[in-house]
């Protein structure tokens, strides 16, 4: 638990978020108008999203299945009954006057996260709340000197805002939380997590307090999209908060927006009004009422998720927990190693995911889907260091050109003469001639300078371009040094 | 003028189809007396090269014997219903200009069945009224006057323009909507036929929303008849909106038999108002008899809840309202008033948009859900709508319908009642209880009162019951043999 | 409940009702009697009756997720006050 030093004594942070995430779905949650990012202004508008007289809303299934679904993934209660309301405000990106959103009776009730920490233990964060409204439009306000320009695409689009417990205590728990949290999602199937897209939005409610005292006054930064900047605000906004009280000011609860240029967060210039959001039922829809077997088989029909991944790759292929936890995190990545470690050594499997094929792909900027290497590819590769034919280090030589040509290991190998050998007359002739040219070195290994070994072995080696098996090598040596 | 203007649409249906006369000299009849119903300020707007366009095809229907249900017959249209490239306000200024780029579900049901346009008919803007005097373009005037008194009376309220023009024969039937008894109320002002289906019957897709859970289409006409043939080409479910009833539309014309031998007609206690004119009793009393006579058995029962159900009802209607209302902010249509900042021109706009009564009711609406005070108004005004509903439900196990007068008044002049709003309301008394309940309900006219004017009595059903309320409307209409007509008649006498 | 100035004067801003000094008091004073009449309704014993937002006995009906509408940009846009460039425009929002 991470404590900021004051001049006065010890502050606890103590950081609860509002995570925002867009709902993967081909139409909006009350229209028929498409999601896709990046359209047109004002080309994925129905008359529903805009608000126009008359029009009504009407709830996508899909959209339902997947707050459903999103709440099974984070061990949540699932409401059978939930309740549809309006939030009443004005605001030129939200037509209606109002947004359908849940408040009493949200879809999904409580439930928890588990974080994995640094120092390996973990710790369960809990959630408050799953809710399913709509997404507003986008306000722009930089496109000329006097209008605000009002783009209403994303009006409508369906958001899961989920609530956690204010049971983190540090940016960095904080990051954590949003880590595992847009994992689930991605394994879900239920959100993109693409921040820079704006699919997934925290708001960030930061206070700070004495170890143990109860808790003090929060702000709120709104909208800030992407774990480092989460990160930084928190780490920010804490640090102010303490500095305030410090010099004996109080925090007042209060709005604020995070500057990514200067890293600071301000307060919101436009002062709100004083938030009266005269919540109702929206009288356009009824209860949401889910079948009990219906959810029941969605629960059925989950994937395996990150914990419980983690968890049988450390049983069945004697993982560390660092590296399941690594192998885990994209559901991509834990499939394409499995793909690798099936029916082979699961260590070097994991070894050559994580250190060459990562490595090879960081150096490339490519995500797991995009490799030029598939996992059956690599699996061949690894299956010709395992039987020997290519040795370890060559291996490596082969995986470069694989990533640089897109040809398979075996055809590499062949081509590039790489194959192990294996065959003692050539190993033996190459010995020969390595201790005929060094007949002293041979003598002073004889006499007892026995860390010469290593010498002979490179020269062996040179003399075969790599290419000799090292533990026929090894032995063969030895025996003929022996005399 | 021509008679051609004084068919119901039963009879201008069987004209049609015994090519007594075509579905374009039909309509222009009635685009003619439309012009004529100009004084009485019912219309907001008139389509006739539309309703010509429609009444031709419609001809070449006939002709080739594909008539549908309501092939050919001039309608007008209630302001609220929201018509493809036609101008609709909600008789607000805050709607100045707006074209729908759609059509509403009903009408579009009702030009699926041949039905004609004749215009966009006045009404109290955002349906918030019971007098049309509330109508951001002029007050509508009711086409009936008291005997020996030329005094402009209200035509009820809101659909009102609708009201005033079927009465007028300005149009042979028009269409309403009845939040507290919008339709009812006017159609008991104005002499004619005004039913409002069960809520869910008629889809509310594509009408501008006043309180939605209380808004419901349905027929006004000039006969019972005519309200179970228009009520079946305008009801039915529709998948854009999620209150409507997946419920088949049964022929509401063939259940009316005739025959009301032994139902039970409900007559509650509690509508016994004091101060209720005599003459309402008396007319009420009248049609005791009436459906008695025919064989029904009346029985008394009781509504507790009644006093209850209009204070509850100007608690839950403002609150809709005020939500609904909120996307009439000068962004995407209607009238923008400049100002210096966002929320400037939002206050700018609304104030100059909205009329007297529509911004009285917001902010009432907005009070009784803001912070602090939703449990003590909203909440339990729900609540008593459940009892005001239970209500309803204990007395449907001891009746088949109720029988109860539509209005506690006739029509009044314009400028009375005016300045208080509460009196305004008690219009409602009778009609409120059943949209808060969602039953169906309608008015029909029954009698006259001694000044002359039209008076009408309420038949109210079980959910989803139109058909019986239909059929024992029809027992009254015919036992009450209502033939009077209004001073004004635009389409001729 | 008598409403005051402030209160109404509250309210509008919540609702986004331009309203002159002028007239809060005669608003006021009508708001009021609407208010306490509406207080009749303290008279009627609710505990423990549910409230009801709908009449409607049915449950929510959904649609698939399917892409049946937008792709109109001129009809959505048709009887904007000002547009520009594909944009609804208001005045300048600062943040
Ligand atoms: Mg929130
Ligand atoms: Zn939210």
């Amino acid at each position: 638990m991470a404590v900021i030093r004051g001049s006065s004594g010890d502050w606890e942070v103590v950081i609860g978020l509002e995570v925002h995430a867009q709902v993967i779905s081909k139409a909006k949650l009350f229209s028929g108008a498409a999601t896709d990012f990046g359209a047109e202004p004002n080309t994925q508008v129905s008359p529903i999203d805009a608000a126009f007289p008359g029009m009504l809303p009407v709830i996508n299934r899909y959209c339902v299945e997947q707050a459903v679904k999103t709440g099974l993934g984070i061990n949540a209660e699932i409401n059978l009954v939930s309740v549809f309301d309006r939030k009443n405000y004005f605001y030129a990106d939200l037509p209606a006057g109002y947004q359908i959103s849940q408040y009493t009776r949200p879809i999904v009730g409580k439930g928890k996260i588990r974080l994995d920490l640094a120092d390996g233990s973990t710790r369960d964060i809990g959630i408050t709340r799953l809710h399913l409204e709509q997404d507003a439009g986008k306000s722009l306000h930089d496109q000329h000197a006097t209008l605000t320009y009002v783009d209403l695409n994303r009006a409508g689009v369906a958001l899961m805002e989920i609530v956690s417990e204010p049971d983190l205590r540090s940016a960095e728990e904080a990051g954590a939380y949003l880590r595992k949290l847009r994992s689930i999602l991605r394994y879900l199937g239920t959100c993109d997590g693409n921040m820079e897209e704006g699919s997934l939005r925290c708001d960030c409610n930061v206070s700070v307090r004495r170890p143990g005292a109860p808790l003090g006054t929060r702000c709120e930064i709104k909208n800030v999209n992407s774990i480092r900047y989460v990160m930084q605000a928190i780490e920010h906004e804490a640090r102010r908060q303490v500095e305030l009280l410090e010099e004996g000011g109080a925090v007042e609860q209060e709005t604020r927006l995070f500057d990514a240029g200067k890293g600071i967060t301000r307060p919101m210039r436009s002062k709100e009004h004083a938030h009266d959001y005269r919540y109702f039922p929206d009288p356009d829809l009824l209860p949401l009422r889910l079948d009990a077997n219906w959810v029941e088989a969605l629960k059925r029909s989950l994937p395996e998720l990150p914990d419980a991944k983690k968890a049988r790759f450390i049983e069945q292929y004697r993982l560390s927990p660092d590296d399941a936890g690594v192998l885990v995190a994209e559901q991509a990545s834990a499939d394409y190693f499995e793909a690798v470690a099936r029916g082979r050594d699961a260590k070097l499997a994991a070894n050559w995911v994580m250190v060459e094929l990562y490595g090879a792909l960081n150096r490339l900027g490519l995500g797991i889907e995009g490799s030029p290497v598939s996992a059956a590819g690599l699996g061949e590769l690894v299956d010709l260091v395992i039987d020997g034919t290519v040795s370890g280090r060559l291996a490596k030589e082969v995986f470069a050109a694989m990533i640089e040509t897109g040809k398979g290991a075996a055809f590499l190998v062949e081509e590039r003469g790489l194959k192990q050998v294996t065959d003692s007359g050539a190993i033996e002739s190459a010995i020969a001639a390595v201790l005929a040219a060094q007949g002293d070195k041979v003598a002073e290994y004889r006499a007892g300078k026995e860390k010469l070994f290593g010498f002979f072995v490179g020269q062996v080696m040179k003399a075969t371009q790599g290419k000799a098996n090292p533990a026929l090598l090894n032995e063969l040596l030895r025996k003929k040094l022996a005399g | 003028m021509s008679a051609l203007t004084q068919l119901t649409i039963a009879e201008a249906r069987a004209g049609l189809r015994g090519r007594q006369f075509s579905a374009r000299e039909l309509a222009e009849a009635h685009i003619a007396a439309v012009a004529a119903a100009r004084p009485l300020n019912a219309f907001l707007a008139e389509t006739p090269e539309r309703a010509l366009a429609m009444a031709d095809a419609a001809d070449q229907r006939l002709q080739r014997g594909e008539a549908r249900a309501m092939e050919g017959i001039p309608l007008a249209i209630k302001d609220l219903f929201c018509t493809e490239g036609v101008l609709t306000t909600a008789g607000s200024r805050i709607l100045d200009g707006f074209k729908p780029p759609y059509e509403s579900t009903v009408t579009a049901k009702l030009w699926a069945a041949g039905a004609v346009m004749l215009g966009k008919a006045n009404m109290d803007e955002f349906a918030m009224g019971s007098s049309n005097v509330t109508c951001a373009h002029g007050a509508v005037e009711n086409p009936w006057r008291r005997r020996g008194d030329n005094r402009p009376l209200v035509p009820g309220g809101s659909s009102g323009g609708s009201a005033a023009a079927v009465a007028a024969r300005a149009a042979i039937a028009a269409t309403g909507t009845d939040t507290g008894g919008s339709i009812r109320q006017p159609a008991s002002f104005c002499g004619i036929v005004g039913m409002k289906p069960t809520y869910g019957r008629c889809s509310r897709w594509g009408i501008v929303a006043f309180a939605s859970s209380l808004d419901q289409a349905g027929p006004m006409t000039r006969s019972v008849r005519d309200a179970a043939i228009m009520l079946g080409a305008m009801a039915g479910h529709d998948p854009k909106d999620s209150t409507s009833a997946p419920v088949p539309v049964p022929d509401f014309e063939a259940a009316l038999t005739g025959d009301i031998r032994g139902l039970k007609i409900g007559v509650p206690h509690e509508y016994r108002l004091d101060g209720m004119p005599a003459e309402i009793e008396a007319l009420w009393q009248r049609g005791i008899d009436w459906v008695k006579a025919a064989g029904a058995e009346p029985v008394e029962i009781s509504l507790p809840m009644t006093k209850y159900a209009l204070p509850a009802y100007y608690i839950i209607a403002p609150a809709e309202a005020s939500s609904n209302l909120a996307r009439y902010d000068g962004v995407r249509f209607g009238l923008r008033v400049p100002g210096g900042s966002l929320d400037e021109m939002y206050e700018n706009t609304r104030a100059a948009g909205f009329g007297a009564e529509v911004r009285r009711r917001v902010l009432i609406g907005t009070y009784v859900l803001s912070a602090g005070y939703y449990d003590a108004y909203y909440l339990k005004a729900q609540q008593v709508r459940t009892l005001v509903a239970r209500d309803f439900g204990a007395a449907f196990q001891r009746c088949d319908v109720l029988l109860t007068p539509t209005a506690p008044s006739a029509a009044f002049a314009i400028g009375e009642k005016q300045d208080d709003p509460i009196a305004m309301y008690l219009n409602d008394v009778f009609t409120v209880p059943v949209n808060l309940a969602g039953l169906p309900g309608i008015s029909v006219p029954a009698g006259l009162a001694a000044d002359g004017l039209p008076l009408g009595l309420q038949v109210i059903g079980r959910a989803f019951d139109e058909a019986t309320v239909l059929r024992v409307a029809e027992i009254i209409e015919t036992a009450a043999g209502f033939t009077a007509k209004p001073a004004f008649l635009a389409g001729g006498g | 409940m008598a409403l005051d100035k402030a209160t109404v004067a509250k309210i509008a801003t919540l609702a986004r009702i331009k309203l002159p000094p002028s007239e809060q008091e005669h608003l006021a004073g009508e708001l009021s009697t609407i208010l306490t009449w509406i207080e009749q309704l303290g008279e009627v014993d609710t505990a423990g009756v549910e409230p009801m937002s709908s009449v409607a006995a049915m449950e929510l009906p959904m649609r698939n997720d399917e892409v049946t509408d937008g792709g109109c940009r001129e009809k959505i846009l048709a009887n904007a006050p000002d547009s520009a460039g594909g944009f609804f425009t208001v005045p300048k929002v600062v943040e």
